[in-house]
């Protein structure tokens, strides 16, 4: 799973992240000192928020906010993991999250859980999914996020289209594609990489498909899964899209921001940063992504998780807890940055971007469906671009590149 | 005559002197090692102990996280038939014949800095610029020259009608596209060293040649190079070693989101990352580098043997 896609803004921003990695919150010089390691210069404040309402409650402790650059968060962490210097609390991810947890790096916070009656059915069930492993609770969801349409207005005011609703299916969002296409304006109607969390992993579950099957194994070559592939070879090869390198060298985001393509398939985590530019906002909108055989949006979250190796497991299990909880939801809700995962939360976050219409967002919980993680996700996501982009360059069909991909991640599951 | 008997007194001198010191001194004072712990310490902690932790990691089946099971050589014997592997060393390798191409350009513009009488420092300065600006940016920056639709290089090839290119998102260009900002980054620190070269050029040769009758050309090739050359076999050896550990220039201009380019222009010790800390799977990544430590020593004591042919030490 890669959600790099979510964090590419605060990777952005690194240099002046790194500058900041290391400044404490707070400062208010409790006795316990917690860490709290995150990755997001936008969340910030919002975390700080969360760390002195917490220290309003615990006056001996004292939470530091670290914000490290997203290229090396991963990195540091797991040095830190191994050398006992790890921070006392971090953001987990789902794909990284088995590694962490088979290797006993995680703290099991399941009786501060118990001791503060948490109701774990606030929680949307497809992100406590994600990070269930039968035994332990390593931590609650800080917040989740689904997939819909951005689409540009004024482009589609101009091709005369009609914007996209829920009524649409692939066909219609083939359709307007074509029609909002202007090879000779620039203009494409859809931008189409190899993104699974916002593109094709949707349109396989859209379809009926899976990507690792109920047995465990690859399920990507199946038919319903490769003609969920399809749908996006299908905007390539009748040039509705710019191409792979093109999308290499200005990413997607930037390509709709720019008014270079019409529909963006992508996650509400977009949303600050397209309310930010305030010349672009109003020609900004959102719909649900378009139905195949069934309706399906890719569901991720981030998990307050703490490290077992931490001088101060109480009073971490404690901080873990509320860093989840429904006040901290709300300050997060506030800043406008995230979608809280703690149910009921949800309205703040709406009414800080009233202008979009983001409870598409929140209706797509309903039909979510977990980001498919098995083994050594990191490896086999890894080797998509090798398999997937003879298809999306029509070098191969979808189904030979499906085949072949399906082969290399169940060598690597079968490692 | 002088030679001889300067070698006659060192023959004499340093077994007199070997004695005494000796004698007075007794066997190794105990506080010369403490004056010297501080670094051994230091080294010791910051080199050898990871390096010995890496060595025997290579020889493993590491887990993410704690003690990894002893496999002897698998390790190696699958990174021998690891065409991933052989990849990465081939664009080392690529990148590393571009890197010592920008020795000569660092030549040329050093001997042209020198031969300025003013502006000297100018120059220096705005040469050195892109080793002390931040990689990041100056990733965005090239990525902005390459960028394939709106990019200043396919722009100013387009007046003379050369077709533009996806420079670092087409496998064939990316490493030699990312191999000429290489250059341009590097160039500084070896006009430093090169220009300190050029310095201790005695100027009588200068003039002396040029009352003899030797243009300026004739004065680099027969007097500028060979008296440069210990700087020429120090900027050399230097820039294969780094340019067989460049890991930073994949990673911020190819690692975005999606690239094309990515998947066959990794470098070793972008693939030691990946695998080490990507993948979990740390055992491979310690074998990859110590690969990579092997062949940088062979290929540094290569040159050290080579340089007896052509660097002239007065």
């Amino acid at each position: 799973m890669r959600h790099t896609k979510r964090w590419i803004a605060a990777a952005a921003a690194s240099a002046s992240a790194l500058v900041f990695a290391g400044c404490g919150s707070g400062g208010d010089g409790g006795d316990v000192v917690l860490t709290y390691a995150t990755w997001s210069e936008d969340q910030k404040p919002a975390m700080e928020g969360i760390a002195e309402a917490f220290e309003a409650e615990h006056p001996d402790v004292d939470v530091q906010v670290q914000v490290l650059p997203w290229p090396e968060y991963w990195s540091t962490l797991q040095v830190g993991a191994a050398g006992r210097t790890a921070p006392d609390a971090f953001w987990m991810l789902a794909d990284q999250f088995p590694a962490y947890a088979e290797g006993g790096q995680l703290l099991d916070i399941a009786d501060a859980v118990a001791d503060a009656d948490v109701d774990l059915s606030a929680y949307p069930e497809s992100v406590m999914d994600l990070y269930d492993t039968g035994e332990a609770i390593y931590g609650l969801p800080k917040d989740y996020d689904t997939n819909g349409i951005w689409f540009n207005k004024a482009l589609f005011d101009d091709a005369g289209v009609p914007y996209p609703d829920d009524t649409w299916t692939w066909d219609d969002a083939h359709a307007a594609a074509q029609a909002l296409t202007d090879a000779d304006a620039g203009v494409w109607g859809i931008a189409a990489p190899i993104d699974r969390q916002g593109g094709y992993y949707n349109s396989i579950y859209q379809a009926g498909g899976q990507v690792i099957g109920d047995d465990g194994t690859a399920a990507i070559d199946s038919p319903e899964a490769v003609s969920g592939i399809e749908f996006w070879t299908r905007m390539q090869a009748d040039g509705l899209s710019p191409t792979l390198q093109q999308l290499s060298d200005t990413e997607a985001v930037q390509m709709f921001m720019d008014g270079k393509v019409a529909m963006y398939f992508s996650g509400s985590f977009w949303a600050q940063r397209l309310y930010g530019d305030e010349e672009f906002r109003p020609n900004v909108g959102v719909a649900p992504l378009p139905t195949g055989e069934q309706r399906a949006s890719m569901i991720s979250g981030i998990l307050n998780a703490g490290y077992a190796g931490t001088e101060h497991p109480e009073e971490l299990a404690e901080f873990l807890v509320f860093a989840s909880g429904e006040e901290a939801a709300r300050i997060q809700a506030e800043s406008g940055a995230v979608l809280p995962a703690y149910e009921g939360t949800q309205q703040a976050w709406l009414d800080a971007m009233p202008e979009f219409d983001l409870q598409v967002f929140v209706d797509a919980v309903d039909y979510s469906v977990p980001l498919p993680i098995a083994g050594n996700a990191a490896e086999w996501t890894g080797l998509e671009t090798e398999y997937l982009t003879p298809a999306w360059n029509g070098e191969q069909s979808a189904a030979e590149a499906a085949a072949a991909y399906n082969a290399a991640i169940d060598e690597v599951l079968a490692e | 005559m002088t030679s001889e008997s300067t070698a006659a007194a060192r023959a004499a001198g340093p077994p007199a002197r070997r004695r005494r010191r000796a004698g007075g001194l007794g066997p190794s004072p105990w506080w010369g090692y403490a004056m010297i712990a501080p670094a051994f310490i230091g080294l010791a902690a910051l080199y050898l102990w990871p390096f010995l932790k890496t060595f025997t990691k290579s020889f493993m089946d590491t887990p993410a996280f704690g003690p990894g099971t002893w496999t002897g050589l698998d390790n190696y014997t699958e990174l021998l038939g690891d065409g991933e592997f052989w990849q990465a060393f081939g664009n080392s390798a690529v990148y590393t014949a571009i890197l010592l191409l920008g020795v000569p350009i660092a030549i040329v513009l050093a001997a042209l800095v020198q031969q300025l009488s003013r502006g000297r420092a100018v120059y220096r300065v705005l040469y050195f610029l892109p080793v002390v600006t931040l990689p990041v940016a100056v990733s965005m920056v090239w990525r902005f020259i390459y960028n394939g639709d709106f990019g200043l290089l396919n722009w100013a090839l387009s007046l003379v009608g050369i077709p533009g290119q996806y420079w670092v998102a087409d496998a064939t260009y990316a490493i030699y596209a990312i191999g000429v900002v290489g250059i341009w980054m590097s160039l500084g620190i070896n006009l430093i060293i090169l220009g300190a070269g050029l310095q201790s050029i005695p100027p009588e040769l200068y003039e002396a040649s040029s009352l003899d009758g030797a243009g300026r050309v004739r004065q680099f090739f027969r007097i500028t190079l060979p008296l440069l050359s210990p700087s020429v076999f120090l900027v050399t050896v230097l820039t294969v070693i780094s340019a067989l550990q460049m890991f930073d220039l994949v990673f911020v201009m190819l690692r975005s989101v999606d690239n094309t380019a990515l998947d066959d222009s990794k470098t070793i010790v972008y693939l030691f990352y990946e695998k080490a800390f990507v993948q979990f799977d740390q055992g491979y990544g310690a074998a990859i580098a110590i690969v990579l430590l092997g062949v940088i020593m062979i290929a540094t004591a290569l040159q050290f043997r080579l340089q007896r042919r052509w660097v002239f030490y007065d």
